[in-house]
């Protein structure tokens, strides 16, 4: 097995909005050097505010960022500045995060001037060849975004974001809004630039189906809370958590044989008000007493899988400290 | 009426004679389209041009059926849905061509008479439930006003009926959430509002533009097993606009898959998702993200981008973007004929079915 580095990790994180909703609730989550971590969850559970967090565009109430070992929690100023360089965003919404007036090699190369602090020649032409290397060619720098397609424009989002040479890449959504066919190509992009650039990503998704070719761990979240962490293949082969399973069961597969489903029943609890002991438990179709009671810790049920179950839903092969 | 049926039946399974006439009579109603449409053409008028949204469709709907309409954006699949129920008529749009229901057409009505037809014989649900209910009134009240503007009953006894509706839907408490604002409720709860909506004169046609779309998959499939439901007890026809092929499996019956304003694959759901013939269909059904099956490192993508502008290619408009494309491809406008795919199945690709070049039709 490979030695893995932890590259950005968060302790006991929360994020608290109005009316005591805490979108983000006592999360610890690392994310390994190299890794495309996949985060998936239904809309309101955090995911993206997690995602937001980690990089410091919505400032967490509790809880600590670590950014290869430093903690970037409190970092201001021009310290924060160059750490932001190495991390950063992809949209789902790539015309909404781009400026329609600006042209598009601007647009790419002002990461670079801002956080690197570039000169403007050397800046524009690492965006003509970002842009190049995304695939839209250098010409597409003296365009604006207006005249790009949904696709197209998503690669303008990922070569801005590849600009300042980020180590750390949070996607969130990024094919969400792409047809099938267009999305395959941008899936493809970013395997291609994760593996030639080195870069760790946190891929934020609602689709399994992309999550699955991906991301090497998969991350699952319900109400605020990391509910299971596993491996790719182990998650989508036999996933722990009750919630797992029913979220696997609900995609509308492309499968000839009519399928046993499990459909959910009821809506997701208000985050403001979570039930007590597992938030899961009012959906849970394995629920017994204690889960009504007793909040289950996220715990390791075997080397490199947790779990926050009473009974998950494998067999448990090792538990330290237990 | 259920007790004049039921014996009736029971006398027709006793003699073997009567029960295969009653089966064969049983059959060839089913196969008198509900809907026939013959050359539907939608355009647009817009800044250079006229966009053939919908270029020349010939499209039947079975009785009881669901019916899924796929494809990408701009593939025209929402265009011809509403050309249908009248609601894309304007200055700008140009509609021709036949879309009879039960023998009535409905590209000739005017907008009046189509005033009494939609949402009595056919209608829709539209994605965003949020844009399409009217955020000052309680919901019970908009499904009741649906029900009155196509029923001679009283104010409540139409409220009843919604009160109703609303529990068919899968609604809990529906005699509270009946008095709800459209902005109380949450995505999936509006999704089923809308559809109680579309069902409130129980309507022989229900188009649904992408009724799950905006929703978590754990709703998706609780708004899927509804629509399953009304067909399979009310046999209500649905027409199901979808871009999701894993929803097509799920519920349809029969599936037409649209291309720059043209169906390019039409069959039974089996012929065109698990034998598809056309190149393109083929291509889409390789491109989805699976959870099942092997994990690919790569997905097959289609290179290129779909065809937006007004200007269409005088051949297969799939070509430029196809892996099999011959100097055929971009003579004619390939038709939607049955050619190498099974009994029923059509397709509208010039290529042999190894995607070797043969004659053009």
């Amino acid at each position: 097995m490979k030695v893995q580095t932890p590259l950005m990790q968060v302790e006991k994180l929360s994020v608290e909005f109005g009316n005591k909703v805490r979108a983000v609730r006592d999360v610890d989550l690392t994310v390994y050097e190299g890794e495309t971590l996949g985060l998936v969850g239904e809309s309101g559970c955090g995911k993206s505010t997690l995602g937001k967090a980690m990089l410091r565009v919505i400032e967490p109430s509790s809880g600590a960022i670590r950014y290869r070992g430093l903690n970037i929690t409190d970092l201001r100023g021009t310290v924060l500045r160059s750490t932001r360089a190495e991390l950063q965003m992809v949209f789902q919404d790539p015309f909404g995060s781009l400026n329609p007036r600006r042209k598009v090699a601007d647009i790419v190369a002002e990461p670079l001037l801002r956080a690197r602090g570039a000169d403007k020649k050397t800046a524009r032409e690492t965006a003509l060849d970002l842009l190049d290397l995304v695939g839209l060619g250098r010409e597409a720098g003296e365009r604006r975004p207006h005249e790009f397609s949904g696709g197209q424009r998503q690669r303008i989002g990922i070569a801005r974001a590849l600009a300042p040479g980020p180590r750390f890449v949070v996607a969130d959504e990024p094919v969400s809004a792409l047809d099938v066919s267009i999305q395959a190509q941008v899936i493809n992009l970013l395997a291609d630039l994760t593996r030639d650039r080195e870069l760790t990503m946190l891929f934020i998704s609602h689709d399994l189906g992309v999550v699955r070719h991906v991301a090497d761990r998969v991350a699952v979240m319900y109400l605020g809370e990391i509910i299971e962490i596993a491996s790719r293949d182990a998650f989508f082969a036999a996933p722990a958590h009750p919630y797992s399973e029913a979220l696997l069961s609900s995609v509308p597969q492309l499968s000839q044989e009519p399928r046993e489903r499990i459909v959910l029943e009821g809506e997701l609890p208000d985050p403001a008000a979570p039930p007590p002991g597992c938030t899961y438990h009012t959906r849970c179709r394995y629920a017994v007493d204690k889960c009504r009671t007793t909040p289950p810790p996220l715990a390791e049920v075997q080397p490199g899988r947790s779990v926050r179950c009473h009974l998950p839903l494998i067999a448990i092969t090792e538990r330290p400290n237990a | 009426m259920t007790d004049r049926t039921e014996p009736r039946r029971a006398q027709v399974g006793d003699g073997r004679d009567g029960e295969g006439r009653e089966g064969m009579s049983l059959i060839q109603g089913d196969s008198q389209p509900l809907l026939s449409i013959r050359g539907l053409k939608v355009e647009f008028d817009v800044p250079g041009g006229r966009l053939p949204a919908v270029g020349g469709i010939d499209l039947d709907l079975g009785h009881g059926e669901v019916l899924a309409l796929v494809g990408e954006s701009g593939s025209g699949k929402s265009a011809l849905a509403m050309s249908l129920v009248g609601l894309n008529r304007g200055p700008r749009t140009h509609i021709s061509g036949v879309a009879a229901l039960n023998g009535q057409d409905l590209v000739a009505k005017s907008e009046d008479q189509l005033r009494k037809v939609r949402g009595k014989d056919i209608a829709v649900v539209f994605q965003d439930a949020l844009a399409a209910l009217n955020p000052t009134q309680k919901v019970g009240t908009q499904i009741a006003e649906m029900i009155r503007t196509h029923q001679r009953v009283t104010r409540k006894r139409a409220w009843e009926r919604a009160v109703e509706l609303l529990r068919e839907v899968g609604i809990a408490n529906p005699e509270q959430r009946a008095k709800t604002y459209p902005h109380q409720l949450s995505g999936g709860m509006r999704q089923r509002v809308m559809i109680a909506i579309g069902l409130a004169n129980e309507p022989a046609v229900l188009i649904a533009d992408e009724p799950t779309t905006a929703l978590d998959v754990t709703i998706q499939a609780q708004v899927l097993r509804l629509l399953k439901r009304l067909q399979t007890d009310h046999g209500t026809t649905v027409v199901l606009i979808t871009h999701d092929l894993g929803v097509v499996a799920e519920v349809a019956d029969r599936v037409a898959v649209m291309y720059a304003g043209r169906i390019v694959e039409q069959g039974t759901r089996d012929q065109v998702l698990f034998a598809p013939q056309h190149p393109y269909t083929r291509a889409l059904l390789s491109s989805v993200p699976r959870i099942d099956g092997p994990a690919q490192e790569r997905l097959p993508a289609i290179a290129g981008s779909p065809l937006s502008g007004v200007d269409r290619p005088s051949g297969c408009a799939f070509a430029p973007r196809c892996t099999f494309a011959h100097d055929a491809c971009n003579s004619a406008q390939p038709a939607l004929i049955h050619r190498y795919g099974m009994p029923g199945q059509l397709d509208a690709c010039v290529l042999g079915p190894d995607r070797e070049k043969v004659a053009v039709s």
